[in-house]
């Protein structure tokens, strides 16, 4: 019997919410690519940062269930009517999570940090003007500022705040939010990476990405700040490979390291 | 909300210095029953803090956890039980969480916290290299 996910049907909703769209589904099936890793993984604290309608959580907790018993989710959104509809989304399927209204994970930074096995974030990564960013209500969901930046650069040192020294990251990321510099940014807090599920539709090109610790990766920027030159262009070869579909990131990024 | 989850929460109001425990406003607790997993509660109690979780468990109705505990008391399950039940089986469905230093109210509606600040009351984008060298990178450095 395949993995279960969460059904469209039993999906609550409201009109301030934002509904599961491309994004939310190629969340998803990153999540059940590497389903097999998780359940390996044995996470004890599962945490989405902007739970929305509550599609994403619901399908993570269906899909470890009975296989990682006793796992403690916790989903987070800035939208009150967000929270709200999630509640019913997970009642509907029968899992449970424990969900607060915040912006990020403002409230848990200090006690839950080096705390969260998986962390899961489908973050607004439209670019708008900057003035839209944390508006009330739906706009939350997708407004991202310039590059779609905004808040994601405000997530980043989150994640790498509560995330277990055996910690894992799922995002979603647009290609332009410039994905492999988000990738580059975070290998300078000693992560690696690797993209999950790259999808293309009419209006976007999506990449899931992972993150988590990599001891070597230390090891090489400690490196990098002596002998720049190798390792720095190692990096670089290395995401580049990732990234076929983007030929034009090297030039506007290369004076990331 | 569990008291787990308040375990990890504190008020990050400007200018306060720790916020942490949220003083706990009961108007509905529920209880709902959990699957007992001893390895989760081992794994659990160090990060705690064994003292809140007794207060606010007290505060929600349930007086059994000892004042103090010690890791050598996860090897009683009549111990473990308690701790299970004050962890994870008492909800604060309808209440408040208040900041211990302001004395500001975050409701708790339907089991959820509104943690969500003022404009006024969120701390200053002041941040360091330490807590968000990426919007430090990215904004320069703001002291």
């Amino acid at each position: 019997m395949p993995p279960k996910t969460a059904q469209i049907r039993l999906v609550s909703s409201h009109r301030e919410v934002y509904e599961p769209c491309d994004d939310s589904f190629a969340l998803v099936d990153a999540l059940l690519a590497d389903r097999t890793n998780i359940v390996d993984h044995c996470p004890r604290l599962c945490l989405e940062v902007g739970c929305g309608s509550g599609y994403v959580i619901a399908s993570l907790a269906l899909m470890l269930g009975q296989e990682v018993p006793g796992v403690y989710y916790i989903a987070t959104d800035i939208n009150p009517h967000a929270v709200s509809v999630t509640r019913e989304t997970l009642d509907a399927h029968g899992v449970d999570a424990e969900l607060i209204c915040m912006d990020i994970a403002s409230g848990l930074e200090k006690r839950l940090a080096g705390m969260v096995d998986v962390m899961v974030v489908n973050p607004p990564y439209v670019p708008t003007p900057d003035d839209e960013v944390g508006r009330e209500g739906i706009a939350s969901a997708w407004a991202g500022g310039e590059n779609g930046r905004s808040v994601i650069d405000r997530i980043l040192p989150v994640a790498d705040r509560l995330l277990s020294d055996e910690g894992w990251l799922y995002m979603v990321t647009l290609t332009t939010n410039d994905p492999s510099q988000i990738c580059l940014l975070m290998r300078k807090k000693g992560y690696a990476s690797r993209i999950v599920v790259q999808r293309s539709t009419d209006e976007e090109s999506l990449h899931i990405i992972k993150f988590w610790r990599d001891s070597d990766i230390q090891l090489d920027t400690k490196e990098i700040i002596t002998t720049t030159k190798s390792v720095s262009a190692r990096v670089m070869d290395s995401l580049s490979s990732q990234f076929p579909q983007l030929p034009f990131w090297r030039s506007s990024n290369s004076n990331c390291l | 909300m569990r008291l787990f989850t308040h375990n990890m929460l504190s008020s990050n109001i400007k200018g306060v210095a720790n916020g942490f425990p949220l003083r706990i406003e009961v108007e509905q607790v529920l209880e709902k029953q959990v699957d007992f997993n001893p390895d989760f509660l081992k794994n659990l109690f160090p990060k705690l803090e064994w003292k809140a979780l007794v207060d606010a468990a007290r505060t929600m109705g349930y007086a059994e956890l000892p004042e103090e505990a010690d890791s050598l008391m996860l090897e009683s399950e009549e111990f473990l039980r308690k701790f299970h039940h004050a962890l994870l089986e008492l909800h604060l469905e309808e209440g408040a969480l208040v900041c211990p230093e302001t004395g500001r109210k975050f409701p708790v509606n339907k089991g959820i916290p509104n943690m969500l600040l003022h404009e006024d009351e969120v701390p200053d984008l002041a941040c360091n290299q330490v807590l968000c060298p990426t919007i430090c990178e990215r904004y320069g450095k703001v002291d």
